[in-house]
Parts: C-alpha cells; structure tokens; sequence
C-alpha cells in the first residue's frame, strides 16, 4: 500500500468526522499559536530592549563609586571608606584616559522649574558639553552646556522638550530665566524631542553645568560618569586604563564600578532568553494538551473502527497497512494543526503591536520551524500508541467486534 | 488444495482451557464446492477461520497449495488473505464510508495494484454480479442483497482459487439468498473451490460435499448425489 492510499485514506477518515477532527486540532493549534505568540512576544522585548539600550550611546562604559560587584563573604559596613567620584576624576580621565573619546559626569537629582507661575518637578542632570554626544540626546534649538558655563558654574539650563511645553507652551524660552530650586537659570537651549527610552520620559528632564548641580545638592561628589571608546575592540583596554588612573587618584582602592554596554546588552540578552524560554515551554505544555487529545480522539477512533480494522486485515492489510493509515491520520490532525497554528499565530504576532503599542513582538523562524516540528512530533508521539492498538487487533476478535 | 492433519485449537478463558477443534483432518481438491454444517460451538466458524489464515491452529499442519501456513508470519497470512482467499461473510462487512465500487477496490490497494487499474479491474466485477448501477452507492443505500454481491464482487477481485462464505445468505430474505446462491454455483462452474458454512440444510443441498461438525469434531462427510 503506498503513501498516497494510505494518505487518501487517513484524510476521508478526518474529512468524515469534520467537527471532531476540528475540535481535535484546535487543541494543537491553539497549542501552537501560544508558542508562536509567546515566543515572538519574549523575542520583541528582546529585540527592544537591545535597540533602546543599544540607543544609548556606542561602546558606552558606565563608572559608578562604590564596589557592588565585590564577590563571596561578608563584608561588615566600614563608614568613610568608599570614596566618592569627583568631576576631578572625570576630568583626570579626559586628559590620561587617551583610549576614550570621552569622560562625561552626571549629577542627578530632582528638582522643582518654575517660569512665572508655572511649575514642574523634574529631572536635573548636572553634566558637561561632551554629554550631547556620547548619550545621543541632541540640542534643537539654542545650545547645549557649554565648557566655559562648566568652569564658571554658570546658572543656565537647557530644557528637556515636555518641560519647555509645559512651561512656555509656544513661547520661545530662550534667554528666558526660570526658577530651579530658588536660583535664577537662564534657559539657554532647548532639547529634541527623543520620547520614553526604557520606561524614563528622556524629555521630562533639564540640563545643567556639572558644577552648577554639584552647588544645586549640595554635593562634592557625582553620581556617575559615562565614558565612551571609539571602537569595541577598545573596552577591555580603556577599562584598564580606567581603573589604573582612577584606583592611584583613590588611595590605591578599587571603590567604585564599571559596567559596560556590552556587559549590559549580554546580561539583558541572558534574562529576556531565559523569559522567552520560559514563555514558550509554557505554551509547549498547551501543545502537550493538544497532543493528549489527538491521542485521545485517536483511541477513541480506533475502538470505533475495530471492525473496520477487522475487514481490512482479512482483505489482506498487514499490521503496518493499519498502523501506517493511523498513524497518518494522527499526524494530518497534528500536522494540520500546526499550520493553522503557525498563521494564526504569526497574523496574531503580527497584528498586536498595531493595537498594544506597549507590546513588541518580534516573529522568528526558529520559533516558527520549532512549532511545526513540536506539532509533528506530537502528531508521531501521540499517535503510535492508538495506531499500534490498531495495527495489533486481531482479525478474528475485531471482525466480530459490535 | 488443502490438506488439514490433526488440527487442534484450543482456547483459553481465564484458568480454563478448552478444545475447540480436536485432530480434524481434512482434503479440499480444486473445484470442489463443500458445504460445513454442524450446531452452534461445534467449531465450525473456528475451522473456517483456520482455513482463511485468519487464525492460527494450536497443533497440526496446515498446506494451502503446498506451502505450510502454520508458521507463516502475520504478513504472509496477510498476502495470502489478499490473493489467494477470498471472504463472504454473514453481516457482509463493507466499509459504510465506501461506495461499492471502492469497497471491491480495497483488497487491490493492499496487493498494490494503482489506482486506475483498480477501478478498471473492480467495475466488470460489479457489473457481473447484477450492480453496474449502483457502484457509486454507499452500503447504506443498498438493499441485503445487493450488499452481499457487493461482497462477492470484492472476494473475487484478486481472482482468489479460493472463496470462504461463512453463512452468506444467513441475513437475506430467500429470494436475495437464492440468487446469492446462484452465483456461487455459478462461480464453482467457472472453476472456484468454494466452503460455505451454514445451518441451512437447502444451501447445503446445493454443494457437492457435506461436512457435518459436532463437539470440534468431524462427525460425518459426505457427497451429495
């Protein structure tokens, strides 16, 4: 008997019993469907974390006072021991550090703009000029902080695009002075409009000289500086460097740390595959379901068939004629399955960032050609134990079977 | 054609066994037409079934055209099931899903014969036993009569030597049964060796040899003058 009678036969069965054989193959494909869905959901937070973190800046390394990556044993609080970073250190890297393009320090902290009566709280970043170009984040109109501004803590600020809307609507609010925390700025610039960037509105924030912020907290200290090497190959190197000028400017003592851009887009790539692994083995366990109710449904047909099985055996079908016509019908139902499966759940993938922009999917082909091949192989796994029942009937006993 | 020697069967219930067949010996020459009677549980389904390589003796030899059937695997069974042997059952057994003609078909896909001859080869059989306008119908749509010449078109599909029917016209009214009968007569005319089982003495009379099975033994055997 070959492949297409057995085939032939396998489908009039299926085509015979329609609204069982759709119910059956729901299960495999809404089996499917999750895993294509959820795959490609864990997918699309990957591919847009990695984008936004690649956004940032390029070959970015991020130094941060304190030790937080020290490892094993316990370590007794020691006060005063931790230095902290200084714009001294940023500037001590500009000038030795020659494998970075640059040292940029960042002063953070929160505070409230006002302009005539209107007001805001928000983010003020102390930083220097070279903070345009290694973070991405560019000035519109006016300009950015300036060296000179830096060396005479100038009291000017340049405003992030929602707390100029908000503040001056459509007035121009250059040369303009607001109020930030009880000191007189004089707006000199006014940021491009750049949107949320991993859940921070990256224009709902204002820019001041480093100095400037350091006067605003009330600190001696910054809150971290950002370095950048021109190529990748770099990193390992500059951070050497790093670390050599900064442990002989801190008394010999490695108190702070440095993380990469690298570093973090690994890091982030390793949690967001795991959570996609995750994602889809739970979907597989709707697959598995699927499959037990191909087996099910299967068992059931075969019962129902005994005495069909019996006819066919002594017409002359041998124990692979039967086993091969159920094993196929098993697997068309699965097969079937998958490939609804696969478009539904790639037209779902496809379609719900048009309606959940909060939501990225990102549909990949493994994931595609592992559904397909998951469904199969539950079609194969689920099926051979109903068709070996059916194959292992013996004629007389099925003949006489009511 | 068939030789049977001291064929036992014996079947086992739980912890008892008990003997079905007990040293039947039996000769079938070619072109015979037999008749095997015999009261309900005297093993004469059984012995039917031993001749039709549906199942296996306990002891004994069984010789189709000389070749010993006893150890013959499963799918040797099958091939001679497929081409040598051909089935008429009581209930008829078609396949409902199948229309008569591909009912005929169905012993030729298992002997791989491909699609078109298949239906080359089943529709004068059809045509043969009285059914040239019915072989798209479906059992369903058949009367008992009709079914069961459906039967006997796709016994003889694969042109067997050899044709089984196990109380044929038991579920016909006498007139289906009497041209059912017909045509087996006329099937053993052409050269068929044919075994019917029955308990219907007026189908007996019209075979040449009478067995007659009691308690799994041959108690008489007979030709009919």
């Amino acid at each position: 008997m070959n492949f297409y009678e057995t085939f032939r036969v396998a489908f009039e069965a299926i085509v015979s019993n329609k609204v069982r054989a759709g119910l059956t193959m729901l299960g495999v494909i809404i089996g499917v469907m999750a895993v294509i869905l959820l795959v490609s959901i864990g997918e699309g937070a990957r591919v847009y974390i990695t984008k936004e973190l690649s956004g940032l800046g390029t070959n970015l390394i991020v130094i941060q006072p304190g030790k937080t990556t020290t490892s094993g044993g316990f370590h007794p609080p020691s006060a005063g021991t931790v230095r902290k970073l200084t714009y001294e250190d940023s500037l001590a890297l500009r000038r030795r550090a020659w494998l970075l393009t640059d040292a940029v320090p960042i002063v953070l902290g929160t505070g409230r703009v006002k302009y005539q009566n209107q007001g805001r709280d928000t983010t003020v970043i102390g930083t220097t000029a070279e903070f345009e170009r290694v973070r991405n984040l560019f000035v519109d109109t006016g300009s950015f902080v300036r060296q000179e501004d830096v060396d005479t803590k100038a009291k000017v600020v340049v405003l992030g695009r929602k707390v100029k809307d908000e503040l001056f609507g459509e007035e121009s609010p250059l040369g303009k002075n607001v109020t930030l925390s009880d000191a007189r700025y004089r707006v000199v610039g006014v940021m491009r409009k750049k949107g949320m960037s991993l859940g921070w509105d990256v224009d709902d924030v204002v820019f001041i000289p480093v100095t400037s912020g350091q006067e605003l907290f009330d600190t001696d200290a910054i809150f971290e500086m950002i370095a950048s090497t021109p190529r990748a190959e770099d990193t390992e190197r500059a951070i050497a460097q790093i670390k050599d000028i900064l442990i002989r400017r801190h008394a010999h003592k490695e108190d702070f740390t440095i993380v990469t851009q690298g570093a973090m887009l690994e890091t982030m790539n390793t949690i967001l595959n795991v959570l996609t692994a995750a994602l889809g083995g739970i979907a597989g366990i709707s697959l598995l379901v699927g499959g037990i109710g191909i087996m099910n449904i299967m068992l059931v047909s075969v019962r129902e068939r005994t005495r069909e099985i019996g006819i066919r055996k002594a017409l002359g079908a041998r124990n692979r004629d039967i086993m091969a016509q159920f094993m196929i019908e098993a697997m068309t139902l699965s097969g079937a399955g998958g490939v609804i499966g696969i478009l539904l759940g790639v037209g779902l993938a496809l379609l719900i960032p048009v309606f959940v922009d909060v939501l990225p999917t990102s549909v990949s082909a493994w994931s595609i050609l592992m559904a397909f091949f998951f469904s199969a192989a539950v079609g194969v796994f689920f099926g051979v134990y109903p068709a070996r029942k059916a194959a292992l009937q013996d004629p007389i006993q099925a003949l006489r079977y009511e | 054609m068939i030789d049977l020697t001291d064929i036992t069967k014996n079947y086992r219930m739980g912890e008892v066994e008990f003997t079905v067949l007990s040293q039947v010996s039996l000769a079938v020459r070619k072109g015979e037409f037999i008749a095997i009677m015999g009261p309900s549980g005297s093993g004469k389904s059984t012995l039917m079934n031993i001749i039709g390589c549906l199942d296996r003796p306990t002891s004994g030899q069984y010789r189709f055209e000389q070749r010993e059937i006893s150890t013959m695997t499963d799918d040797e069974l099958a091939a001679i099931r497929n081409g040598k042997i051909g089935f008429v059952f009581q209930t008829f057994n078609l396949l409902p899903r199948f229309s008569a003609l591909k009912n005929v078909e169905v012993p030729l896909i298992y002997s791989g014969v491909p699609a078109r001859s298949r239906k080359e080869r089943a529709a004068p059989l059809l045509e043969k036993v009285g059914l040239a306008d019915r072989m798209q119908h479906k059992p369903s749509e058949l009367s008992g009569g009709q079914q069961q010449r459906v039967a006997i078109a796709r016994a003889l599909v694969n042109n067997p030597p050899l044709l089984l029917a196990d109380e044929p016209t038991g579920n016909l009214d006498s007139r289906s049964g009497e041209e059912i009968l017909n045509i087996l007569t006329g099937l053993n005319q052409q050269g068929v060796t044919i075994i019917i089982v029955t308990h219907d003495k007026d189908v007996a009379a019209r075979c040449k040899r009478i067995l007659h099975l009691k308690d799994g033994r041959i108690v008489s055997d007979e030709a009919v003058p």
